[in-house]
């Protein structure tokens, strides 16, 4: 029995600097960044005061009164990329069994907005210990159980299939892509809405990472402070946004003739099971989930034509990817092209894995390769082809994309183009 | 044929006993873990009941590195990954890493946690919080540190699907066995019960505010108001049925089928999906109604979705059809752990010969179940579990005797 494939029919994506794929697209490929100093309260007490935000007003992305009030932000960016990825795809949705449509949702924090902000007004900004709830939201408990997110696109899509969140940390993204083609593959969903979404520029999120110093302090020059793999890079940009894909069984696609942007030919997570914030210096876990994804996928790293990278811009992050890439591919490591958006988007936690599989998906349909913006003096030590400053055109038909997040999760994915032939 | 999945180890931390033998005399005796709030003053509040786990000091399973760094659920849902290894006799560091995942079920992460930065943050200052909020409340916490203590570096994930996600940690850690890795650890121990949590818990307008314990959470009964959060849940390791046979282990039974809707859109006008997700189950498993035993439901103790999960179970197993359960009476709603407590207490029930009563409650005839309300010695060999959460979700486990 040959297994079923699973096609990308259609993207939905909220970006710092873009929202919509054709702004998210231009952004990535003129090279351009998103990061500043943050708007959205005033961080003046932060160590690191930079973010990249998404200049997002719900209400013109279709959002009414009451979907605003009762959804977090990282809700409402996973409605409307949701409904942008079903618009993209042509499918209509009316014509598919409503129950063989199940959604998958990345989120690492889920609705940390709202969760903030309604703690400050319950606890009077923390004097009170016992919580006043005359003062909360009736909308409180969508807050508290980010699994609400998932209902607002299950809802905002018809879906009646199963619906979950899927939350590994910094890896959520890509791993709830992973979740969505493994429900196609087994053959309970013939639509996947899946993807990432969180929007968690907040005090609270700022401060957690401040503690650990896992933020860059490059305050001074905010639109060039996310260096991946650059010598003087000393930490990530915290930032927002969402991706949603249409993933569709790919004979299902073909027949109402859909257009495929990719297939999403390989997957694997692996955990390193050594620290929740730390890496150990060897690769060794993200190396086993290339293999394994490659493995599933059917290509060798000779294959292999270009790696968006998780590239966080801490040093361990960077060098710990560096090395994965020489385990898992060998010598091609130096020859594939490899970049990290997230010097141009910042890192926006569960939603990243997603938006990083939007920009594969781009690069491998338009044959363009997003850079690594700031990447001026390589780390000696990050010794790859991290494609600097400047897209690159390359025809590509088999992109590699990985992530690697708190909690010791390591994932990759393999793409490639709906026509490739091996 | 796919690969059978079974139960090798349990680890259970329950309000009315911690630990397994503990929860299940409890449970088998009726004897209910719900009562008036300690861990905050819960006075001032209209519900004051809740399900704690009792006599569990960290300390005494966790070193003291651990401790600053895990919030109450957390250091909970280790003891019970560590008792679920001893259970089925396996011991982790044996094993190489990539052939155990981790698989848990979380509703609002290391809330307590959260809760004390955000104070910190707000009270005090950024340089307050704590170095390990950034990863003590997000809610892959639990399945990040079960993988780091136990070497588990298979293929894994949290799930978030409110108190149906436990039984979708369950689907997907058989995914994963299914698909070659040979041991999963899985499962959900959660638990909210700090002043924020407790102020969201009431935002849900589900929670009881009855006046004394025994009549907080009355499912299936005319005097139902709400439900009473717990805390606590349960863990398992699964393993491929041969591989286990062979290594000689103790077999509680077959995760048989799964399966997981969605209910439509408020105002659709479109039936809810709760009885297709039973069928998926059942078909999942190759069995038809007669062939289920028990169903542990899922017991919301709101009237109208009381209602709907009856019907739901009288339209696939017809009216009385089948006897129905709900020992989390004695426990309260434990949010992700509370399904998979649910199949603890249905692969004890299969081991004993016994179906575990609900307590307190006179069931209203109306919604024609045969209500399990005192323990009955018909040995089941197989059960349903039902869970359900806040926005739609519908999730169902059928296990059975692997005899």
């Amino acid at each position: 029995m040959t297994r079923r494939e699973v096609a990308i029919t259609g993207i939905g994506v909220v970006s710092p600097g873009g929202i919509g794929v054709p702004e998210f697209w231009s952004l990535l490929t003129e090279g351009r960044t998103a990061t500043r100093l943050v708007t959205s309260f005033d961080p003046a007490q932060f160590r690191s005061r930079i973010a990249a935000e998404a200049d997002f007003d719900p209400a013109e992305h279709g959002l009414g009164p009451q979907e605003i009030q009762r959804m977090d932000r990282a809700a409402q960016f996973g409605v409307v990329t949701a409904r942008e990825a079903v618009r993209r795809s042509g499918l209509d949705v009316s014509t598919v069994d409503p129950g063989r449509i199940a959604v998958s949702v990345g989120s690492a924090i889920g609705a940390s907005i709202g969760l903030e902000e309604e703690y400050r007004v319950a606890s009077d900004d923390g004097k009170l210990d016992l919580l006043d709830e005359n003062y909360a939201s009736k909308h409180l408990y969508n807050f508290f159980v980010p699994s609400s997110i998932v209902a607002e696109v299950a809802w905002a899509v018809g879906a009646e299939g199963h619906a979950t969140m899927v939350s590994d940390g910094c890896t959520s993204g890509v791993d709830a892509v992973g979740y969505g083609c493994e429900l196609i593959r087994e053959g309970s969903a013939d639509v996947v809405i899946a993807g990432g979404t969180d929007a968690p520029i907040t005090p609270i999120t700022l401060a957690c990472f401040d503690a650990i110093k896992a933020t860059t302090p490059r305050n001074d020059d905010p639109e060039h402070a996310s260096r991946p793999f650059d010598a003087s890079r000393n930490g990530f940009v915290l930032g927002e946004g969402a991706a949603m894909f249409a993933l569709e069984d790919l004979e299902h696609a073909r027949q109402r003739g859909a257009h495929i942007h990719a297939v999403i030919s390989g997957f694997a997570g692996r955990c390193n099971a050594y620290h929740m914030t730390g890496l150990k210096t060897d690769g060794r876990e993200m190396a086993e989930a290339i293999r394994v994804a490659m493995d599933e996928a059917r290509v060798n790293p000779e294959d292999i034509q270009y790696i968006n990278a998780h590239g966080s811009g801490t040093k361990q992050n960077d060098r710990h990817e560096t090395a994965a890439f020489k385990r898992s591919l060998g010598e091609q490591a130096y020859r594939i092209p490899v970049s990290s958006i997230k010097s141009m988007i910042g890192h926006s936690l569960g939603a990243i894995g997603a938006i990083e599989v939007a920009a594969s998906v781009l690069a491998l349909e338009h044959d363009v390769l997003p850079p690594t913006a700031n990447l001026h003096t390589p780390d000696p030590e990050c010794d790859l082809d991290y494609i600097p400053v400047t897209a690159r055109e390359q025809d590509t038909d088999t992109v590699l994309t990985v992530a690697s997040g708190f909690g010791g999760f390591q994932s990759a994915m393999v793409l490639t183009a709906p026509g490739a032939s091996r | 044929m796919k690969p059978s999945t079974v139960v090798t180890g349990i680890g259970v931390t329950a309000p009315n006993g911690l630990g397994t033998k503990a929860y299940w005399a409890a449970t088998l005796e009726a004897t209910s873990g719900i009562d008036r709030i300690t861990r905050f003053d819960p006075s001032r509040y209209p519900a004051r009941f809740a399900g704690e786990v009792p006599g569990f000091v960290a300390k005494e399973h966790l070193s003291s590195r651990l401790l600053p760094q895990t919030d109450h659920m957390t250091r909970l849902a280790l003891v019970a990954a560590d008792w679920a290894f001893a259970d089925a006799g396996v011991q982790p560091d044996q094993l190489d890493g990539y052939d155990m995942s981790v698989v848990t079920a979380s509703s609002a992460g290391g809330f307590e946690f959260g809760e004390r930065e955000l104070q910190a943050l707000w009270s005090k200052g950024s340089k307050y919080v704590s170095a390990y909020q950034s990863f003590a409340w997000f809610y892959a916490v639990n399945t990040g540190q079960i993988s780091i203590r136990n070497g588990m570096q298979g293929p894994s994930a949290a799930l978030v699907s409110d108190h149906a996600g436990g039984l979708d940690a369950i689907g997907q850690a058989r995914r994963q066995i299914r698909k070659g890795t040979p041991l999963a650890l899985t499962g959900g121990v959660d638990g909210s019960i700090s002043p924020y949590g407790w102020i969201s818990h009431l935002a849900s307008g589900r929670i009881s505010t009855a006046e004394t314990p025994d009549r907080a959470y009355l499912p299936f009964d005319a005097a139902a108001s709400g439900y009473v959060p717990g805390e606590g849940g349960a863990l398992f390791v699964l393993e491929e049925a041969n591989a286990a046979r062979k290594r000689g282990a103790e077999i509680y039974g077959e995760i048989a089928g799964y399966a997981s809707t969605f209910d439509p859109r408020p105002g659709s006008g479109r039936p809810p999906a709760l009885k297709r997700a039973i069928t998926l189950a059942l078909q999942d498993a190759g069995m038809a109604p007669q062939d289920i035993d028990v169903v542990f439901a899922d017991a919301v103790a709101v009237p109208e979705l009381d209602r709907l999960e009856a019907e739901a179970i009288t339209e696939v197993f017809g009216p009385r059809g089948v006897p129905v359960t709900a020992p989390k009476t004695m426990t309260g709603r434990l949010y992700a752990g509370a399904a998979p407590l649910d199949v603890a207490a249905a692969l004890l029930a299969i081991r004993d010969g016994v179906l575990p009563p609900t307590v307190h409650i006179e069931p209203d005839d109306g919604y024609q179940l045969d209500v399990v309300t005192g323990i009955r010695t018909t040995p089941p060999r197989s059960a349903l579990v039902i869970a359900r959460g806040y926005g739609g979700f519908n999730s169902a486990v059928v296990v059975r005797s692997a005899r």
